[in-house]
Order: structure tokens, then sequence, then C-alpha cells
């Protein structure tokens, strides 16, 4: 009985996606976006029921649903594991992905490919509700490439713009650095336990620790933490994580729903559920847990620099969304997984909802997403104005709001680690905080205030979106607002986690955080003795005035600091690395197999190379055949001859 | 007395006669059918003499066949000229070489 609502969770927007997408045309526009918004909806509301049933104390379960095969004793099966951090996760994606069906009818509202695109997110919730809810490896790594795949697709919706096309490709080609990295993560738990089921693999963690590996002769490696460092570099290339992140800022080539559904609120952060989930294995190395905190706060920072000197909207959002997942992966490192998973809930909300709201400009504009030619649209747009405040303050913390909860639990959390890069990933979060708030406002500030830099058409033409549109806004301003207040307590500091997380004792930093605990407005009051809000507020502060205030400054700053902005313009020449050292050096290679190994060694030596003898050969013995009947005779005759000679001879 | 070794050498003498008339025969295709008929007459030479010797007639029995068969081979052959030279208007033996490789 459970079991089948379970089942029914995934395969309702499954169903959903093939009606849309195999029977599109038939069942048309409305008919698709309406079985779509109902097969997600279904799934919103059982989630939901499974919350409440986790909330009420349900049972962990956790079984085998269909086995698909059985090969040397390792079985590999379809199944789910449903407990605190699953359904907290279900209940995520599919709000979220609820609010992006429902605002993609104005967003996509003129395309072509409507029917096309609403089977294509809704078979990303079901990729993503398969890699949450799943109790087992090989259906994670489903999961993992499926919404892989869905990404890759919906990068490139719009297939005949080549930057779409360009974008999808960098973008699958990097996560499959990473998932190569996942897989052999993978291969090692099957390797040290024959199983691919998670609790066995947690079971045997202590054990795979006594082991140790032999990488490079003389390097001796404990096996957890080449396994944890593997899977790691999975999420690295899943959420984004420096250097495998470059494929996220061109992923907002595709439709703006897409952009907030999948690259910002649900898909990136697979890597941190997934980190999250692995917690047995990773408390076991430290070693690989100041891997993830130094990968993690190199992202938060110097993604963060990136934020600031982009002009295009939607990118703006896109760094910040870099420099959260970056700020996640540190509090995975710091062994606060409950800190990250609450940021990762918190953030889907607010960062949907500045995704959603700055479509909702780019709608406004028709399309235009350059800032500069933006501004004073305050009061064109006033409900996507006050909702893209309220997830702008939410981002940068806010007192109150949910992203002031995670992100200062987060950051107090790494103040008490003890891993090694705790020291750096400290400065690198607190820093982050303004580089945070200023790049936010920036965002805000140059789009809605200030003087009015677009032309006269679209000035004539602007006004608010469509309910479809607003409505998710609001829908999504209400958690963004509210959640942290409701959930810090119970879930961050309370028991929402245990038996589900693991945290070693001596790594015990939310422990420590929560007998500090004294309820949301002691946490509140706590926050004005640290330097984090403070630093939030100078980063409004200080876009405000550059901004707003006196723009002339801002010139006057980016001459002098010339050298530090080509830096960023440049994005640290991770993309001239790889187009020209990584992209280049593959190509110069391959030309080399195909002139010298494939041209002159296959083609020329051995293809041609052996006909071209046989006919040289054949030129040669040509000379023989004179065509004169006499000649022929004669060579019988001598040939006859002869064998009777040898024949005698013989005898 | 004439004995085996005789008529064996006769033989031989006719067979080399053939052998240099296909050989040195340049103009005329009908020289060298005559030549291949004179080789078959050779063999048919030893063909009795052996026969004689040995006492058996199996030998001179077998001289008709061959004989038989080199009168067919010559209609064939002489049939084959004539369509030749209709075809060419020669039976010069230094023109026929359209199987040059």
């Amino acid at each position: 009985m459970m079991q089948n609502y379970y089942l029914a969770i995934p395969l309702a927007p499954l169903f959903a996606a093939i009606l849309a997408g195999l029977f599109g045309r038939l069942i048309g526009r409305v008919g698709a976006h309406s079985v779509t918004i109902l097969g997600v909806g279904i799934s919103f509301v059982l989630s939901l029921v499974v919350l409440n049933e986790q909330i009420g104390g349900a049972a962990t379960y956790n079984a085998p649903v269909y086995t698909w095969l059985v090969s040397d004793g390792l079985s590999m099966q379809i199944g789910f594991l449903v407990d605190h951090l699953t359904a907290l996760m279900m209940v995520v994606v599919t709000f979220v992905s609820l609010m992006v069906h429902v605002y993609t009818i104005g967003y996509m509202h003129d395309d072509p490919g409507y029917q096309r695109f609403f089977s294509y997110i809704s078979l990303f919730t079901f990729a993503m509700l398969m890699l949450v809810m799943s109790n087992n490896f090989l259906q994670l790594f489903f999961g993992w490439e499926a919404v892989g795949l869905v990404s890759y697709l919906l990068i490139g919706f719009w297939f005949t713009k080549p930057s779409a096309i360009f974008a999808n490709m960098k973008a699958f080609l990097v996560n499959r650095v990473g998932d190569f990295g996942f897989l052999l993560g993978i291969a090692g738990v099957v390797y040290y336990t024959g199983s691919l089921d998670y609790l066995a693999a947690f079971k045997a963690a202590p054990a795979i620790a006594q082991h140790s590996m032999v990488i490079l002769d003389g390097n001796s490696w404990n096996a957890i933490t080449v396994i944890c460092v593997c899977l790691f570099i999975g999420a690295m290339g899943k959420s984004a994580q420096v250097p495998l992140h470059v494929w996220l800022p061109d992923s907002m080539e595709g439709p703006t729903p897409i952009s907030a559904l999948i690259h910002a609120a649900t898909m990136v952060t697979a890597g941190i559920f997934m980190v999250a989930r692995m917690s047995p294995l990773f408390e076991l190395s430290d070693a690989a847990l100041g891997f993830v905190m130094v990968i993690g706060a190199t992202t938060a920072l110097f993604m963060g620099f990136l934020g600031i000197v982009n002009n295009d909207i939607k990118r703006v959002v896109a760094y910040s969304t870099l420099s959260q997942l970056g700020y996640m992966t540190v509090a995975l490192g710091a062994s606060a997984y409950g800190a990250g998973i609450f940021h990762l809930m918190t953030h889907a909300f607010f960062k949907a909802l500045l995704f959603l709201g700055a479509g909702s400009v780019i709608i406004a504009m028709h399309h235009e997403q350059d800032m500069r030619r933006m501004g004073g649209l305050r009061k064109y747009l006033p409900i996507t104005y006050w909702t893209s405040l309220i997830g702008a303050l939410a981002l940068i913390g806010f007192p109150g709001f949910s992203g002031f909860f995670s992100k200062d639990a987060l950051i107090d959390s790494v103040g008490l680690s003890h891993a090694p890069g705790a020291g750096y990933a400290q400065f690198c979060v607190t820093a982050g905080v303004y580089i945070t708030a200023f790049y936010t406002f920036r965002m805000i500030f140059m789009t809605f205030h200030g003087q009015e830099r677009m032309d006269h058409h679209t000035r004539e033409h602007l006004h608010e979106s469509p309910w479809v549109v607003t409505l998710p806004l609001v829908l999504l301003a209400i958690p963004s607002v509210f959640v942290g207040w409701f959930t810090v307590g119970p879930v961050l500091f309370g028991h929402w986690f245990d038996g589900v997380i693991y945290v070693a004792e001596r790594h015990n930093v939310l422990g420590e955080l929560a007998h500090e605990y004294t309820g949301q407005m002691g946490f509140v009051v706590e926050a004005f003795k640290a330097p984090a809000l403070y630093l939030a507020a100078a980063g409004v502060a200080s876009a405000w005035y550059l901004y707003l205030k006196n723009p002339a400054l801002t010139d006057r700053i980016a001459a002098v600091m010339a050298p530090v902005i080509r830096v960023l313009d440049n994005k640290y020449w991770f993309d001239w690395f790889n187009e020209n050292v990584l992209a280049r050096g593959a190509r110069a290679l391959g030309r080399l197999f195909w002139k010298v190994g494939d041209e002159i060694v296959v083609d020329g030596v051995l293809v041609n190379g052996s006909a071209r003898s046989v006919g040289w050969l054949a030129a040669v013995v040509r000379h023989v055949q004179s065509g004169y009947l006499y000649h022929y005779a004669f060579a019988m005759i001598i040939g006859l001859a002869a064998m009777l000679a040898w024949l005698l001879a013989r005898a | 007395m004439i004995t085996l070794p005789h008529f064996l050498v006769l033989s031989g003498i006719l067979f080399s006669i053939a052998v240099a008339g296909i050989f040195l025969n340049r103009k005329n295709v009908i020289v060298l059918l005559m030549c291949i008929e004179l080789m078959l007459l050779a063999v048919n030479f030893n063909f009795v003499a052996f026969s004689r010797w040995w006492g058996d007639v199996a030998g001179q029995a077998f001289v008709f066949f061959i004989l038989t068969v080199a009168a067919a081979e010559s209609a064939i052959g002489l049939a084959i000229l004539v369509v030749l030279f209709r075809e060419r208007k020669s039976i010069n033996v230094e023109n026929l070489d359209t199987m040059r490789g």
C-alpha cells in the first residue's frame, strides 16, 4: 500500500512527460500544460503526505521495488529509501517544479516548442525524484545521468541558437568529467562491499577505512578517502564547484524557467544532497572533508566576485548560485550536513524566486537581459519588484528571512570546525557575505531603481507580467520569508536528521551550536554580535552608494582597479584554459592520431601500401604476358620439360 | 633391324620439329594448326611403337581415338580461323596479341 504511492510520486510526472512529449500535437498546448501540471501536482501533494507521515514519526521505508538483474551476486535494483532527508528533498523539488510549471505557461507563451518544454521539465521532475528517493547507488547514478540529460536538452532548447548549442555541449562535457569520478567512486564502493545498496555500504564503511590503495607508486591512500574524493568529484561536476563550474554560467542560454528549476533550485543541489546522503562514508575521512571544504570555500568567494562584474541579469544570479553552492559545500566539509541541506532548502526557494523574477523582467523587456539597458522598473513591475526584493533580502541574510537562518548557522558551524582548511573556509564564507550583498543589490538597483535606460519603444510596452507568472513569484516569496523561521529549530537544531545523517562525535559542530540555541529570537539577537550581518549591511550600502548615489565613482574605481577587473572579466581564465589548453590539446592529439596514426600508418602503409605493392608486382609481371600464343606454348613446353627433368632427377 | 629406340627417336624428332614450327612461325596460323597435328602424330607414333613392343593392342586403339579427336580439333580450329579472318582480314600471328597484359 505504502509502496504504491511512493511509486506514484515519480511516475506521475513521467507519465505526464510521455503524454506531453509524444502526443503533444494531439493534446495541444492547453492539454500539454494541464497534464504536466496535474502530474507534478499529484507528486507534490503525495510528497506533502509523505513529509507529514515522517513528521508524525513514520518509520524509515527502505525496500526494493523491482530487481533489474543479478550478476555474480551483485544485485541491481530499483528501490526507495524514504526518510526525513528524502521527504524534505521531495517536497522542495516538487514544490519548485510545480511553481515553474505554472510560470512556464506565461514565459513560454509564444514559443513553438511549448509542448516539448513541458515534457522536458516533467521528465526532469521524474529524474530528480528517482535520484533523491533512491536506496542504492545504481538508481542514484541513473537519476544523476537522467537529470544531466534533461539539463542538456533544456540548455539547448533553442537549438537554432549557436551559443545555446555551445553551452549545452559544454555542460554535457564538463559533467562527463565529474561523472567519471563519480562512477569510479561507485566502483570503489562495489569493489569493497560487493553491494550497491546504501545501507550495506554504510555498514561496511568502517571496514573499508582499514584498507589502503596504492594509486601512484609509492603513495598509499586510505580507500575511503579515495572513494569519497571520487564521489565528491561527481558532486563537483553536478553542483558546479571550481574547477568544474564553467558550465553553469553558460547554461543561462536556456529558457529562464529551467534556469530556476534545474540550474538553481534542484539539479545543481544533487551533489550536495549526495554528499549529505553519503555522510557515513565522508565522516571517516578527514582528508576528503578538508578537500570538500577548500573547494567549496574557493567557489563561494571567487565565484561571488564574478557576479560583481557581470551585466547580464541572469548571469549575475547564476554566479550567485555558484557562490551559494560553495557555501553548502563548505558546510558539508565542516560536517555540518544539516546546515548544508537546510541552506539547500531555503536557497531553492529564494533562488528560484530570484530567477523567476529575473525572467519576469526579461519578459517585460522583450527578452533584453543586459542590466545596463534597464533601470527604474519598480513602478512598471510592482509585484516582480517586491518579490525579487524579498528574494534578494533572503539571499543576503536579512534577519528573520529564511536565508538568514541557514547562512548564519552555516558560518557559525564553519567557525567551530577543526577540519583541515577551516580557517581559510571561514574567511571565504565571511567575506562572501559582503560580496553576496553587494552583487545582489547591485542587480536590484540597476534593474529596478535609478534612471530608465531602456529605449523609447520598450518603455511604452512595459507592463506587469500575467498572473501565471506573478502567482509563482508570490507563492515562492512566502517560503523565502518564513520557511527559515519555522524550520530552523526542528530541522537544524532538533533531531530531524538523527539516524539519517551520521556525524562523528568529534566533528559534531551543529550539536555544539544546538546547545547555544535558544529559539528564533535568540538566534536573531546573537547575529547582531557577529560580523556577518554588518558585512551584509555594508554590501548593500556600498551597492547603493556606487550604483545609485554616485555612479561616477564606479567608473573611477573601475579605472583604478583595471587589472583586477580584467581578471574578473576573463573569469580567471578558466574558459580560456579549457578551450585553449584542454580542448585544443585534445584536438591536437586527435589530429596527430588522424594525420600520422590513421592517414600515414593505417591508410598509407597498411591499407594502401599493401594494395600498392600488389599493383607494383602486377605491373612487373604483366610484361610476361605478351599476348602471343607461341610464347604461351613455349612456356608450357619449357615448363613441362622442367617438370619432367625434376621428376627424373628426383628418381 | 629397326628397334623401339628408332621409333622413339623418330617420334622425338617429329615432336621437336612441331615445337620449332610453333615457335619460329610468325606469319601463319594455319602452320600453327599443322604443327599441333604433327605433335599429335608424334605421340601416335609412340603409342604404336609401345603397343607393338608390349604386344598389347590397347595402344593402337588409343591411336584411333586420338586421330578422331585430332580431326575434330582441326575442324574447329579451321572454323575459328575462318571467323578470325572475316573479323580481322588477316591470319598473321604477329597481329593476334589482344591478350597482351
